[in-house]
Parts: structure tokens; sequence; C-alpha cells
């Protein structure tokens, strides 16, 4: 049954988008499509709005970075829900590292506006059109984004907590 | 020019700025937002977060998976046992294991109470914030009872980190069931009197009906999810659509309100108290026999006496301890019905001993940002109301 949700949502989308539509698998129990970034709030407002659709609700957001895909270093991740099927699927785009511009999903949904800004604030996401991209939960003067994978949890220059034999 | 401008800067209407927070003892915690008032209205507002962020989605991504359930306890720490069970059920998915019967039933046996503590706190600060102290201060006495049943069966009481990923520690003791049942029995009469103080008592419908309202339409708009989405006429819970730990044996309800106000909400968690009540019976009654942990020996700790005395145990054990267990690699989405809307958890393995990405999906950090939309053209003292009433806990806020 899952896999036939995955069916029906990639020929609707594949039939409106084409080429912007990447790639579509299942993942555990949810359809994942990667999208061109270009065509973002494109695909969200169609999914949106398409009366045979109706994503009406967005789950969350939230961004990746995978260092050594070049060229496709930063990516985001959109989960929408379409409430009265109970149908949830995953978007996902990505884009190099030296240009994160995102269209903005503020004018879709009124929700996407702390997500962006939380998403920036950890990635250095920049979504264009977005109303106010600020800092959120770490403090305005900080001048690096701390999700990246670049900077390690804890101060390089210890050497107290040496711990080369267990984790990353 | 320069004359004429100042003649309207005159004319203009005059706003005082109002800074509520971030530590204000009715905010009942560190909210802080800047209110542009006219004179007991306010007009515009903007929420400042972020003073307790305490990077867990960084911290995560360097800790083994077993150490991430005390990072989860700090989110919504008015009812820590649903977030860890969220993150084991997490877990559970991204390894495949099935959990046996008995596990899952225990496990909603602690979510429902501790669902039933959320709602205590919430409820009785709603009615604080209208003046009426007694009702908190009678109510809050099962919320201890709640904490004592947590506390005999994992040992601690706000931050439990209780239950493990594959099923629960050990089973219930005769001292737990005892708890349990002893606050089953005695429970409803608390719950009824407080009932009669607050449901229907006119100052208390006076002072939140109509008060910080918000449509069905622009709660889902939002991401509203949990009491909040339901006070507004939407009957969305994680429970019902997807079923996790066996919530498709109950036989329960879900409660509507119709206007999205500060009273819906409350009547809301009021009568899900009743409906956890109901589902706790029903897991008690039907409790199947069996193990209270699935048979997976690289995530589920041995018996300290096996350890002692068998070398695959005491192998498994430092496996589990250093967090050395294989992991697959893909990514799951996960979410249950937190205390205050649907909690997610977005986990992305790459195979390695911690988690590649995870995000909470926090219902609160999610909602409160229709706040100042809410309580815009209201009272300030229905802005405090509204914010209570709302359910938003710092620490699931800033994460």
């Amino acid at each position: 049954m899952e896999n036939k949700l995955l069916n029906t949502i990639s020929e609707k989308l594949k039939a409106k988008f084409g080429d912007a539509v990447i790639s579509a698998e299942q993942s555990y129990d949810f359809p994942v499509f990667e999208i061109k970034r270009e065509k973002i709030f494109d695909v969200v407002k169609f999914l949106k709005e398409d009366s045979e659709m109706e994503f009406g609700f967005l789950t969350t957001m939230c961004g990746l970075h995978y260092p050594d895909n070049k060229g496709k270093e930063l990516g985001v991740m959109y989960q929408m829900h379409n409430m009265p099927k109970n149908w949830r699927i995953r978007l996902k785009i990505f884009f190099p590292i030296n240009d994160p511009e995102v269209p903005t999903l503020t004018p879709l949904f009124s929700t996407a506006n702390w997500m962006e800004r939380q998403e920036y604030d950890f990635y250095g996401i920049i979504f264009t059109g977005h109303p106010n991209l600020k800092r959120i939960l770490n403090m305005d003067e900080m001048n690096y984004h701390p999700m990246r994978k670049e900077y390690a949890l804890e101060d390089g220059s210890r050497e107290d907590k040496d711990d080369t034999m267990f984790g990353r | 020019m320069a004359e004429v401008n100042e003649i309207e800067k005159v004319e203009e209407k005059e706003y005082s700025i109002l800074n509520l927070g971030p530590t204000h003892p009715a905010t009942h915690g560190i909210f802080q937002n800047v209110l542009k008032m006219d004179g007991e209205i306010v007009v515009e507002a903007e929420s400042t977060i972020g003073y307790i962020h305490r990077a867990f989605e960084k911290i995560a991504e360097r800790r083994p998976f077993y150490q991430i359930t005390v990072l989860t306890d700090r989110l919504n720490y008015c009812s820590s046992p649903i977030n860890n069970m969220g993150w084991h059920m997490t877990v559970e998915k991204l390894i495949g294991a099935q959990i046996p019967k008995r596990a899952e039933y225990m496990r909603v046996i602690i979510m429902e109470l501790s669902r039933i503590a959320d709602h205590i706190i919430c409820n009785t600060v709603i009615a604080v914030d209208t003046g009426a102290m007694t009702g908190f201060l009678y109510l809050f006495q099962w919320r201890e009872a709640i904490y004592e049943i947590f506390e005999e069966i994992c040992g601690a009481r706000l931050t439990t980190n209780i239950g493990r990923i594959g099923g629960i520690e050990r089973d219930f003791s005769q001292k737990a069931w005892d708890k349990i049942n002893k606050f089953r029995k005695e429970f409803p009469a608390g719950l009824k009197e407080f009932t009669k103080l607050v449901e229907r008592n006119r100052i208390f419908m006076d002072r939140t009906i109509k008060c910080g309202p918000i449509t069905a339409e622009k709660a889902l708009n939002y991401g509203f999810t949990g009491p909040n989405l339901r006070a507004a006429g939407v009957d969305y819970d994680v429970r019902v659509m997807n079923p996790y730990s066996s919530y498709q044996d109950f036989d329960f309800s879900i409660p509507l309100g119709t206007n999205g106000d500060t009273y819906d909400r409350f009547m809301v968690r009021q009568q899900e108290m009743w409906e956890s009540l109901k589902i706790i019976d029903q897991a008690i009654a039907k409790m199947p026999e069996g193990n209270f942990h699935a048979d997976l020996p690289e995530w589920y700790l041995p018996p300290k006496e096996e350890v002692f005395n068998n070398m695959e145990a005491l192998i498994y054990h430092f496996k589990i301890v250093m967090g050395e267990s294989d992991v697959p690699k893909g990514e799951v989405y996960h979410a249950v019905e937190g205390g205050n809307g649907e909690l997610g958890f977005y986990l992305i393995s790459d195979g390695g001993r911690a988690p590649y990405r995870l995000h909470f999906r926090r219902p609160c950090f999610i909602y409160y940002q229709a706040y100042p939309e809410m309580i815009k053209g209201n009272f300030l003292s229905d802005a405090i109301l509204t914010m209570s009433s709302m359910n938003v806990i710092a620490g699931e806020l800033d994460a």
C-alpha cells in the first residue's frame, strides 16, 4: 500500500514537473522525493493546493549537511502531511554550500517562518523572500552556523577530553 | 518641513513598549515578548526565544543512541516519559525490532500517566493565572502520586530516562502496581473536585471564553498539533492516525473543542485526562503475559549477574555501553502524541555509532510562533492566560 502511495505521487509530480523530480524512493514508511531546488516552491504549492494531493500541513523541516557530496553539500528536508487521507511524504533538496539560497515557504505556510529561521541559524541556509530571516536560537552576534559538520562539538584545542578511541 | 513633521509626530498615537519576560513570574518559564501596548491592549508582539538553547541536535550527533534518551528527557520535561518512549520507538523502527505486547502495554500505561501529569500542570496553571490557587494546590498532589509511580518504576521523577531501546528496564514491581492501582482508584475523585471548582465556575468561564482564540484553518497553517489543534476543532491525534505501541488495541475518544480559545484548550485537556484513565484501565485489564523487553542482545543490556558470569553477556554489555552496536543505514521519522502535540524524531543514520543527523519536531516550537497573532488586540492579562493555556515548555521550545 505504501508503494502505491509512492507511485501515485511520483506519477503526479513527474507529469507536472518532469525533470524537476530527481528521484523517488521508499524509506521505511515514507515516500521520499528529491526535487530540484529551483522548483521546490512550485512543488510544495502544487502539493498543497491540488485537489487530489491536499498536503495542507507542513509537519517539519530540517537542514542537512553532507560535506563529501561536492556540489550538493547542503540540503533541506521537508515533511508534509495530508491529514484527511493520512498520507505523509518527505521532500528533499540539495545545493552547493557556496550558494545556499532556497525559496521560502512562508507565503504558503505561516509555520515555515520559525522553521526556516532555525535552519538559517543552524546551517546558514538563506531562504529568499523570508520576512524576518535572523537567528532564532543562538545569539545574534554568533559568526558561524554551528550545525555544519566542520564544527566539532567541543573546543578542538582541549586535550583533557581527548577521545580519539571513540566517536567520530 | 521640519516643523510640519514635528506636528505630525505629536498627532501620532504614542505606544508604550513593554518587555514581558524573560524572567517574569507570570510567564512560567524563560519567555521574552516585546509588546507594543496601547494602554492595556496589545498592539504588536515579538517573541524572542533561545534563552535555554542547549544545542541538543548537535550534541546528539556525537552520542551513542542510548545516551540520547537523557537529552529527550529535557525537551518537554513535564512529560519526559513520552519523549523517552518516542525516542526508543524511533530507534526500534530503524533497527526493525519487534517489541513484545507486554512491554508495549506497559509503555502505554507510563505514557498515559505522564500525559495526565502534563495536563495537570497546564490546567492548574491556567487556573492559577485566573486567580484560582486552590485547584492548583489540590490537584498537584496527584502529580506527586504519578511521580512516585515513576520513581518506583525507574528511580527518577522528573527527568526519568525511563525504558530502554527494546522494552522497559524492569518489570513493574508489586509496589509499582499497588501505586498505580491506588492512583487509579483515588484520582477520579480528585479530578472531579477540581472540575467542580473550575469547569463551570462563572468567573473562570468569563475570564477564559474568547480569550486568545485561533481558527482551525489558521491553526493548521501554523502547524498546531495536540490539544491546541483539537481545541480548534480538528480531530488529529497521532495515537489514532498512526497508532504506535499498540494504541490501536484501546478504545478511547478524542475530545474536541470548537472555538480554539483558552476555555476550549482547557476543556480538551480536562477530557483527555478522563480518556487517559480509560486507556490505563484497559491496559491494566488486558495486560498480556510475556516478557517486558524484546530479545535484542545488541541493544538491551543483559542482567548484571549474567554480565559477571557469562562471556557473551559481558561482550554485549561492553558493546552497548561503548555504543558499538551495529546500526543499519537509513532515515526514519517517528512521531508520538506528546503532552502538547506531535513530537517527532527524524533520524538519519549512516551506520556510525551516533546519529548522522537527529532532528526533533518540537510541537511547542512550532505553534508558539502563532502567539503574537493570538494576543493581538487583547488585554495584557489575556496574553498571560493565552500563553499558559498553550502549554509552552521552555525546554522543548529552545531544545
